[in-house]
């Protein structure tokens, strides 16, 4: 598609702002967004240290569902896949958003269960969801090799027909555009060095480019979330990870739905221009590099293989890594911070791009209430003081 | 009609090779690539642009091609400049996409190897090539690996002479001198990662018209380098003008190497455009081929080629120049060149953009790395020698030739001439000059936005030769200079590689270790379901003829609980624990006591994570004061030993305690039943052994261990002997009546006994409170891990979910949410038919709830009842069986006397696997081998660890532990570096060396016992997998 | 695929290691001492340095050794 001839203004910043949005990421760009629409709150800078959309954004494999399995998941993730069913329209951008349904295998017996039970919990809470067994597995995706003898053969999967793929890029230009409109200055090559904090409350950042004064500082930065928290005197229960991901040469479509498997580490899509696109598992160390460990990448080719024996011959064109920020319970973390004024939305791990216009939603209105949104309390950080986790690595650890 | 030159080029005449394009029959010679066959038969169109249609012809010479894109027998999707032409090959064009058949199976073989080296020299060229040479003659391990079938780089195809003499004759004289270096050509390094680690793609049989099966077709080798040499070249790049996509238009070097190497002729007439002083060799070279060079346009000195004219076909007709048209069919381009940072840049090093030659180039190295010669922007082969050679490290030896090539003057920058449109900056992705313009004016500012916006450099040539124009036009646009604008950031691969060859040969069978018992032979002749646990294949039911899983598992429950019945329990982890503190950290471990365990008895126990959710449970016997042997779930066994040894070596090293795995040493057989007294003392064990006890007996002549424990609630005893007996011992229970079970049952069996299972009933969100386990979490202990977090507010809620029974009318879906009028408020975690109760049963995890409660899954809803979760024998009245009839112990009439090893079914399939003068495997037999943990016990012990010793003698038997296979013939370790990272050369791994590590996917310890002999200890539940492994790298050389 | 140097076996491939997160956290002499908010502090709370970051690793396919590493989260470089 043929991209809008002017996208944003390329602004100087400001001095002050009501609010400084730190990562102009898809999350941020959203946040932006939506405290402008929703809130009216235009005075507000994104500061991105590179150039915008560039970290997880330009990185991930762009799947959206919203089937988690803790309540609490699951209605922040549906929220989000409300919002994309009419993003296109209401930012006026193809996000060639498609739900082409999403397939994640059970390969074993345990892996049943927790696939049962998590249709089970969605459609419970309103969330379309299907168990299917082997056999209509292969109707919905007749190149998936099915055959007992494999390995680690197919039992099942869960479908969830609403959820799907969209263009990462076109997220983010979309939001983008749409925030530089109302009067957002979208402001990048900024970085954000320190945080001014008089008397508990943050007053201004200093930055690359001088310093700006904020009455509220929102921090979108997934996994350079704790270099930034730190720099405000808050340690996080985070961890950063590389998560790999890589394409294909350009194909004539061959696979119209999304194939995610937890068990053998892969989960593949075919995007439209004709690419596959396939993510891996996370690599186990810390790591800011943005590039992951090659046998990663082998075993889950190898894996990738055993699901689609036709893509042998297919060549990858280019393997890449983002760094994905993770909580102990695989969830996000959605608040207020121990500084008053300084909010944090972090944790999305693999859970990132399809959170990203309910995170965004939620994010800007406890901006703007200065509370946790309702569909945020859940995400406090005081859950790991009480315990009160929201453990989806069952749902989530692999799977994205 | 035919281009092809009579005399020159590195053909071979001789060799005819019919090959069909697009259906249409062509001949070519050996030593063409599909491209050269291809303008020598004058195809000019070979495809279509993908996104505008565009006729696109062969544009380059290797693998930076843009354009050729081709279709080759099963391969969807190659360039034709990089396809080595063979007898037979078929081949169609593209319009930018490959296509798959839903059908394909591929039946090539690929596969993957290790190697470690001193020196890693990367590009065979001048520079790389001296580097090798120097480098050789200073004494280090060498490896050069070169893309082409033949070593030379860029002097392949050019004219220039060294010394006087042809600059080739240099090349076989260098390559005559490099011994001990290890060459690999139709090699291209793909990725250069972490720690000198450099991967490559070795084409092996890709070039051949038959193609050895058993040879594997592409090799991705990957190596580990001391320090590596860059010496990748420099691709030369194009220019923007309207029509430079055409058919005819190509790069000035291509069409020079195309006249010189292959003696083709690209065009008849030919325009060359510059902006560098090397076109005007290639203008050279072309019109001594015969080409007519039109004129050459030189644009420094203020000329351009403002557009391009085609014929009919839509391929080049003639050019523009200051508004009149030249007739041409060759236009040969040339904007400068830019050195091949790929690999640099993948290795982290950082770039600068040098102002003199307009181009990236390394600045700072990351790693112990070196680029050298054009890829680091040197001009010049004399110059490049020179480098090499004092990269190699021993310059003084060599003397660097002369060269008659003219000295080149620096290029000018250029990167654009005539309209925007239809100016292409991206071939392959058909992105024009004015694309670009149209992203910076909708506020992009950074190169990666422009990719994305316009797809610059995203196809599958990555843009080698358009991402540094797309940056040029960039800064051209800006007014910025090209440096500050800044490069897109270069990834793995730098060729695009097959997905088969990144899954090597861990496909099928081997794509995970396949793990069984000793027993397995025997169900799998009895016809065994298997499931998937973990690795592990368990039999998780035995139907008879005809019968349904329900059925078999109703007859197999009620076997076990009315006569006796046998199950495979060998997989349950199994930890011997030795120390004068095993009773103080088993406390701190486990939630329960194990100091206060009597000597002989077993307890129950469960672990936790420090965040107080269960972990892992077992049974954990005291077998001698300072000796327990504890028992983990079969999925976490080696999870629980990493934890055991995490807090002993992390936080407790004070504590006397070690740990010997002896899961596969042990073959456990439970029988289970009323009537398993009788079966057992059958076979020599004490009838009259209480509860939750442990015997050392002698079971058939051998020494076995006996437990009476139970998780059926059932009289039961799990019989453990070492694992060549275990078949046998299974057979022999069977024989005496025991109907074989499998998990399934063990499952339904449990369930009625309300036994939580690890993983089913929990989730990692799930404390042993929660289980109503509350008697196995000890009130006493100061602490245990997890203790603190059992205390915190939300494992003291009073609304925890717990572990419920369920009643239903009909069998519940495991996963079915519970709902009541409040809402969802548990799940039903295991559901099964009890043989016992005659009925339906489940257990959940659930709030409390009022009111009536329904599990619901699909489109179903079924009310439940809320019952005690331990629904038969609750008063424990059969467990210890009918006192009256305990028999007396028939020790002695019996005998296991049929050792049976890990690999008895393989010993034929090895005797004919390999070739004697080549490699051969066998098994050793079986051999006395003890664990010990402390000081050297002697008798030629091995050192696993620090304190940890495997030998004939020594504390723990683990004779069955492990199984071991001898390779040996001299491509013995041409075999192991196929499935083994660790440096094997024999200078380093010695006559006599061991290591633990992994072969394949299966930990071992490798010894090198001679020169071309290796022994591989594999544990033996891997032995199996070890051997489909070892036969699959054996196919290689049993051809031989 | 990092390069790590086992102290008893010497350099392996990652591959053959587990990752251990953050070296020295010290299990709580007493954690019921502890408030909640200081034993969350020991079970979650780990620091994410970009930067030079002391880790553990275990040769769980070896010698099943603990040792702690020094490596930088960017360039991935392991101190000697």
């Amino acid at each position: 598609m043929r991209h809008p001839d002017f996208l944003w203004r390329n602004p100087s910043p400001k001095s002050a702002y009501d609010v400084v949005i730190v990562g102009g990421g898809g999350h941020g760009l959203a946040t932006a967004y939506y405290l402008a629409r929703n809130h009216g709150i235009t005075n507000v800078a994104i500061l991105e240290k590179g150039w915008l959309a560039g970290g997880n954004m330009a990185r991930n494999t762009t799947i959206i569902r919203s089937n988690y399995l803790w309540d609490e998941s699951a209605a922040i993730y549906e929220h989000s896949l409300k919002l994309w069913e009419g993003l296109s329209a209401e930012l006026d951008y193809d996000l060639m958003f498609s739900q082409r349904g999403v397939l994640n295998l059970a390969h074993n017996l345990p892996d049943v269960r927790e696939g049962r039970r998590r249709a089970s919990a969605n459609q419970q809470n309103g969330i379309d969801a299907e168990w299917l067994d082997a056999d209509e597995v292969k109707k919905f995706c007749p190149i998936l090799n099915t055959s007992p003898h494999v390995r680690y053969p197919v039992l099942g999967a869960t479908l969830q027909r609403r959820a799907g793929i969209a263009k990462h890029d076109h997220v983010a230009w979309g939001y983008a555009r749409a925030a530089d409109a109302l009067g957002v200055d979208l402001i990048q090559g900024c970085e954000v060095t320190g945080f001014e904090i008089d008397g508990g409350r943050v007053t201004a950042v200093r930055t690359s480019q001088g310093r700006i004064a904020a009455g509220t500082v929102a921090l979108a930065a997934a996994g350079h979330t704790s270099v930034l928290a730190d720099k405000a005197g808050i340690r996080l229960p985070l961890q950063s990870h590389p998560l790999q991901a890589l394409v294909s040469e350009l194909l004539d479509p061959v696979l119209d739905c999304v194939v995610m498997s937890g068990a053998v580490h892969v989960y593949v899509s075919q995007a439209h221009k004709g690419e596959l696109v396939m993510g891996a598992g996370i690599d186990a160390y810390n790591s800011y590099g943005q590039r992951g460990s090659f046998n990663v990448i082998e075993r889950q080719m190898g894996a990738a293989l055993e699901l689609f024996p036709i893509f042998s011959r297919v060549r990858v064109v280019r393997t890449w890594a983002g760094i994905v920020d993770v909580a102990p319970d695989a969830s996000p973390i959605i608040g207020p911070t121990p500084v008053e004024g300084l909010y944090i939305n972090a944790g999305w791990g693999t859970g990132g791009f399809k959170a990203t216009p309910g995170s965004g939603w939620v994010y800007a209105d406890t901006i703007a209430n200065q509370r946790a949104h309702p569909l945020a309390e859940p995400f406090s950080l005081d859950r790991f003081t009480t315990g009160a986790l929201i453990d989806e690595h069952g749902a989530a650890a692999v799977a994205h | 009609m035919t281009q092809r030159l009579p005399i020159g080029g590195r053909v071979d005449r001789t060799r005819t090779l019919r090959f069909t394009f697009d259906g249409v029959a062509m001949t070519g010679y050996q030593g063409d690539t599909l491209a050269s066959a291809l303008l020598a038969n004058e195809v000019r169109i070979v495809g279509r642009s993908v996104d505008l249609g565009r006729p696109r012809g062969v544009f380059g010479i290797g693998s930076e091609e843009p354009n050729a894109l081709v279709r080759v027998g099963d391969d969807p999707m190659l360039t034709a400049t990089t396809v080595e032409l063979y007898d037979g090959l078929a081949a169609s064009g593209l319009a930018g996409k490959g296509r798959l058949d839903p059908g394909f199976a591929d039946d090539a073989r690929y596969d993957k190897a290790y190697l470690h080296c001193d020196v890693l020299v990367v590009g065979g060229g001048p520079a790389g090539l001296a580097a090798a040479l120097a480098a050789s003659e200073s004494g280090a391990r060498v490896i050069l690996l070169d893309e082409q079938p033949e070593l030379g780089g860029s002097l392949l195809g050019a004219r220039e002479r060294l010394d006087g003499r042809p600059a080739m004759d240099w090349v076989a004289a260098a390559e005559a001198r490099l011994s001990g270096v290890q060459v690999f050509t139709r090699t291209t390094a793909v990725g250069y990662y972490d720690h000198n680690y450099v991967v490559a793609v070795e084409r092996r049989t890709d070039h051949l018209a038959d193609r050895p099966a058993h040879i594997s077709r592409q090799r991705l080798w990957h190596f580990r380098a001391g320090r590596v040499i860059l010496a990748t070249g420099a691709h030369e790049r194009s220019i923007a003008f309207p029509g430079n996509d055409r058919p005819g238009v190509m790069l000035a070097s291509a069409a020079r190497a195309y006249v010189n190497r292959y003696a083709v002729r690209p065009g008849t007439r030919a325009v060359v455009f510059t902006c560098a002083d090397s076109a005007f060799a290639a203008g050279d070279d072309l019109r001594a081929a015969g080409v007519e060079i039109a004129t050459i346009v030189d644009a420094r000195r203020g000329e351009t080629v403002t557009r391009t004219v085609a014929g009919p076909d839509g391929a080049l007709a003639g050019v523009e120049i200051g508004g009149r048209i030249v007739e041409c069919d060759l236009l040969a381009v040339c904007g400068g060149w830019n050195p091949t940072v790929h690999l640099f840049s993948q290795s982290q090093g950082r770039l600068r953009y040098d102002q003199n030659i307009h181009a990236f180039v390394p600045h700072l190295s990351a790693q112990a790395e070196q680029s050298v010669g054009a890829c680091r922007g040197t001009y010049g082969t004399a110059a490049c020698i020179e480098e090499g050679y004092a990269a190699g490290g021993s310059a003084g030896n060599f003397r660097i030739p002369v060269s008659d090539a003219r000295h080149e003057q620096p290029p000018a920058a250029l990167w654009t001439s005539g309209a925007q449109e239809e100016a292409f900056v991206d071939l392959q992705r058909d992105v024009t000059v004015a694309d670009v313009a149209r992203s910076i004016g909708a506020g992009m500012r950074s190169v990666e936005h422009v990719k994305r916006y316009t797809t610059a450099g995203t196809g599958a040539d990555q843009g080698k030769t358009s991402g540094p124009g797309t940056v040029g036009v960039m800064s051209a646009l800006l007014g910025a200079d090209p440096g500050a604008v800044g490069t897109t950031t270069y990834r793995p691969p730098y060729v695009p590689i097959s997905i088969a060859l990144l899954a090597g040969r861990e496909r099928g069978i081997l794509s995970d270790p396949i793990r069984v018992t000793s027993m397995h032979a025997s169900h799998v002749a009895r016809g065994a379901v298997f499931e998937d646990v973990g690795q592990w294949k368990r039999p998780w039911y035995f139907p008879l003829d005809g019968e349904s899983m329900d059925d078999a598992v109703l007859r197999e429950c009620a076997a076990a609980r009315t006569a006796v019945a046998a199950m495979d329990a060998s997989t349950l982890g199994k930890i011997d624990i030795r120390g004068a503190d095993v009773g103080v950290f088993l406390d701190r471990i486990y939630t329960n006591m194990y100091s206060t365990l009597a000597v002989g008895a077993c307890r129950y126990g469960v672990m936790c994570t420090a965040d107080g959710m269960v972990f892992d449970d077992g049974v954990t016997t005291r077998l001698a004061e300072e000796r327990y042997l504890m028992t983990t779930t079969t999925g976490n066994a080696a999870a629980v030993l990493d934890w055991l040894e995490e807090w002993h070596q992390t936080e407790w090293p004070e504590l006397d305690v070690s740990f010997v795995s002896v899961t596969d040493h042990w073959a456990t057989v439970a029988v289970v039943g009323p009537r398993s007294r009788e079966l057992v003392t059958s076979l020599g064990v004490p009838g009259d052994m209480p509860f939750m006890t442990y015997r050392e007996v002698g079971l058939g002549g051998v020494a076995a261990r006996v437990y009476r424990i139970s998780f059926s609630g059932e009289l039961a005893w799990e019989l453990n002997v070492p694992w060549a007996y275990g078949r046998t011992l299974w057979e022999t229970v069977l024989e005496r009546g025991a109907v074989p079970y499998g998990t399934e049952t063990m499952h339904v069996l449990r369930a009625e006994k309300g036994f939580p299972i690890v993983g089913q009933e929990t989730d990692g969100t799930v404390t042993p409170q929660d289980l109503g386990m509350s008697w196995a979490v000890s009130k006493r202990k100061p602490d245990y891990v997890g203790k603190r977090s059992h205390a915190r507010p939300d494992a003291m809620r009073a609304d925890r979910k717990r572990l419920i029974g369920l009643f239903s009318a009909e069998r519940l879906a495991e996963g079915a949410q519970l709902v009541t009028a409040a809402g969802m408020v548990g799940h039903v975690t295991s559901s099964y038919h009890s043989a016992a109760l005659d009925r339906p049963f489940a257990l959940a995890l659930s709030r409390d709830a009022h009111g009536p409660m329904e599990a619901v899954w699909d489109t179903r809803r079924v009310p439940v009842e809320i019952v005690s979760s331990v629904f038969y024998d609750p008063e424990n009245l059969v467990r210890d069986g009918s006192p009256s009839t305990w028999p007396v112990s028939h020790e002695g009439d019996w005998l296991l006397d049929r050792p049976v090893s890990a690999l008895d079914a393989y010993r034929d399939r090895f005797a004919v696997a390999g070739a004697d003068a080549v490699v051969r495997a066998r098994e050793i037999p079986l051999a006395i081998m003890r664990e010990t943990h402390g000081a050297d016990p002697g008798e030629d012990a091995m050192r696993l660890g620090p304190e940890w010793w495997i030998g004939p003698a020594g504390d723990v038997d683990v004779s069955g532990q492990r199984t071991i296979v001898e390779l040996t013939g001299p491509r013995a370790r041409d075999v192991l570096i196929t499935g083994c990272a660790l440096d094997l050369d024999p200078r380093v791994f010695g006559v006599g060396a061991y290591v633990q590590t992994m072969l394949g996917r299966a930990q071992v310890i490798l010894r090198r016992v001679d020169d071309d002999a290796y022994h591989v200890y594999v544990r033996s539940s891997f032995a199996g997998y070890l051997a489909e492994w070892l036969l699959d790298a054996l196919a290689e050389w049993s051809h031989t | 695929m990092l390069l790590i140097r086992c102290p008893f076996c010497g350099p392996r491939d990652e591959t053959e290691f587990h990752y251990g997160g953050q070296a020295e956290i010290a299990y709580p002499a007493d954690p019921s001492a502890l408030t909640d908010e200081e034993w969350a502090g020991y079970v979650y709370l780990r620091d994410n340095p970009r930067g030079w970051f002391h880790e553990r690793w275990t040769h769980s396919a070896g010698c099943r050794t603990w040792f702690n590493v020094r490596r930088h989260t960017v360039t991935h470089e392991i101190a000697q």
